[in-house]
């Protein structure tokens, strides 16, 4: 308990909980859409092609700067997402077979890369091996504030065009009609997969990043009929793992985030999938023998 | 004065063959006009094309003497039913506030005005009482007539409709046509693909003979004759009594 009450003073940790707030928030409001879009996967896909533009990144520089590897990690995952894209509607592949190719070719790719740079002789190259399974306690100072920092404006983008989002994704037929451009607004909507992705993935890791952005809105949907209190709701409880996922992998160097970040968000999906007010499964067992007394009840009346 | 549809030579093409053949017509305004043809005619691809939603292979298309910019906010567009998510999680009042958008513009949200419009839109088509409701609890025809009140609420000065009426029960039918009567009444133009041939003469003042080519267009009286439905339909049709037509069922 003391030890947590320290830790929790330390304007480091402090600064890592914001960050990982943020971050959850982010990411569980874009899965949202995501989910929604049937886009789910590729999120998946561009969280694990992120790891080979990492090790380039660090290859071509030498050196752990965090906006070199986001950058390498932003060109791989765009190209993944778009090779995805491209082979899907280009042959005759169907798309869950594109992105299972392009997942684990890019991955294979990130692994072969990462072994390289640990035998690399030079640089300093501790933590590279974090981005597989998150480390968001050992982030420094910086590399924190840039995650928070471009966590709140991707969340503020998203806020911003929630409204042509929200009709692009249910019927962009009707938003074409309308005079939307939507092309241009999927190409937006994916880069702000893309780049929820990239900067999560220091504090998730490229393995876990996909469950907090697709974990929290399946909770979240269990709640509600409306999109908005979807998305606020998802946001809650991407940013609740987030926070509670840092705590847990603070207590003791070495601990992976991701793994409990995961695990968080997984059990909030099992108490959301059983006790939803809106659709969990125990909810609507109840309501529906309320209801099938309530019918007999009125019809004995009536006999 | 222009009429507000005009069409020339219009030609479409999905993948090699042509779908639509030197397409050609114009609507009159303040008009009712079913677009009738068999099953792959092209009728929903003939909308699509004027709406600008698929690119055409040749001709021109001009609403109001203009080629078709979605942003002028003249036409409203209901479409064939079961393109969209039914478990999106949105209510039928939020669907017919979508219809607002282009009015509502960038980064704004609906306001109470847009609202109030909604909701009246919705009473229009005796839906108001579901207003919150999921879309997944609402019935086909329920459905269908949220989507044609989001179209009413577009305040389109022409609409075009793709079977609004498919699943939609005999009285809810009346009401509809009454409504696209009223709006015809308003100086608007309606083009509704249609397919049940009995009510064709009862509902529509002008008419299309849509099979990959118009096979004849104009007032109801002259178009609607058994010699050109033979024509259009290809000899599938059966008689009834009383000179009413209807498809062949079989084969
Ligand atoms: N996306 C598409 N790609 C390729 N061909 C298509 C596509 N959509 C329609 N077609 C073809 O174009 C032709 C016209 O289709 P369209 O949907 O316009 O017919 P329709 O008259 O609306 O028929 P229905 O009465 O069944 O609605 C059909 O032969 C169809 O197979
Ligand atoms: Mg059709």
């Amino acid at each position: 308990m003391e030890q947590i009450g320290q830790m929790l003073l330390a304007a480091n940790t402090q600064w890592v909980l914001i960050g990982t707030l943020l971050l959850g928030l982010a990411s569980g409001i874009l899965g949202s859409f995501a989910l929604l879009r049937k886009q789910s996967l590729i999120g998946d896909a561009v969280a694990h092609a992120a790891l080979p533009g990492i090790c380039i990144g660090f290859m071509l520089t030498g050196e752990r700067s965090l906006i070199i590897l986001l950058i390498g990690a932003t060109v791989t995952g765009l190209l993944a997402a778009y090779c995805i894209q491209y082979i899907a509607s280009a042959s005759i592949l169907k798309e869950d077979t594109a992105i299972c190719l392009i997942l684990s070719t890019f991955f294979g790719v990130g692994i072969v890369l990462l072994t390289k740079v640990q035998q690399m002789p030079s640089g300093n190259k501790s933590g590279l091996d974090s981005f597989i399974f998150g480390q968001a306690a050992g982030m420094v100072s910086s590399d924190v504030k840039l995650m928070a920092g471009a966590a709140a404006l991707l969340l503020m983008v998203t806020i911003i065009f929630f409204k042509e989002f929200k009709l692009i994704t249910f019927d962009a037929e009707f938003a074409k009609g309308l005079g939307l451009p939507v092309s241009a607004l999927n190409f937006l909507f994916m880069t702000l997969l893309v780049a929820v992705v990239v900067i999560g993935i220091q504090a998730v890791g490229v393995i876990l990043m996909a469950a907090l952005l697709i974990t929290p809105a399946i909770s979240a949907r269990y709640w509600t009929n409306s999109l908005s209190k979807m998305v606020i709701i998802s946001g809650i409880f991407g940013a609740i793992s987030g926070v509670i996922g840092t705590l847990i992998s603070s207590l003791d160097r070495g601990i992976p985030t991701g793994p409990f970040i995961v695990v968080t968000a997984t059990i909030i999906f099992f108490i959301s999938i059983l006790f939803a007010p809106a659709r969990g499964i125990i909810t609507l067992k109840i309501k529906r023998r309320m209801t099938n007394q309530k019918l007999l009840r009125e019809q004995g009346q009536v006999k | 004065m222009t009429n507000p549809i005009e069409i020339r030579n219009l030609t479409v093409a999905y993948d090699k063959t042509a779908v639509l053949k030197d397409v050609q017509f114009s609507i009159p305004k303040g008009s009712l006009t079913g677009i009738v043809g068999p099953n792959g005619a092209g009728k929903s691809t003939l909308i699509k094309a004027i709406l600008g939603l698929i690119p055409k292979v040749s001709g021109e298309i001009k609403i109001y003497g203009k080629p078709y910019k979605a942003k002028d906010r003249l036409v409203g567009y209901v479409p064939q039913r079961g393109s969209v998510d039914w478990d999106f999680p949105t209510s039928a009042l939020d669907v017919v506030l979508m219809g607002r958008y282009g009015h509502i513009g960038w980064f704004k949200r609906p306001g109470k005005e847009d609202t109030i419009l909604a909701k009246e839109s919705l009473k229009k088509v005796g839906m108001d009482s579901y207003a919150n409701r999921q879309i997944s609890q609402l019935s086909g025809g329920q459905q269908q007539r949220v989507f044609l009140a989001r179209a009413l609420v577009q305040d389109a000065q022409v609409y075009f409709m793709d079977e609004p009426f498919v699943g939609v029960d005999a009285a809810t039918e009346k009401a509809i046509i009454q409504l696209l009567t009223d709006l015809k009444d308003q100086g608007k133009t309606v083009i509704v693909v249609h397919h049940d041939l009995q009510t064709v003469e009862e509902y529509f003042d002008h008419c299309i003979l849509l099979n990959k080519e118009v096979i004849a267009s104009g007032v109801t009286e002259e178009v609607f004759t058994v010699e050109q439905l033979h024509q259009t339909y290809g000899g599938k049709l059966a008689f009834l009594d009383k000179g009413k037509v209807m498809v062949e069922q079989k084969r």
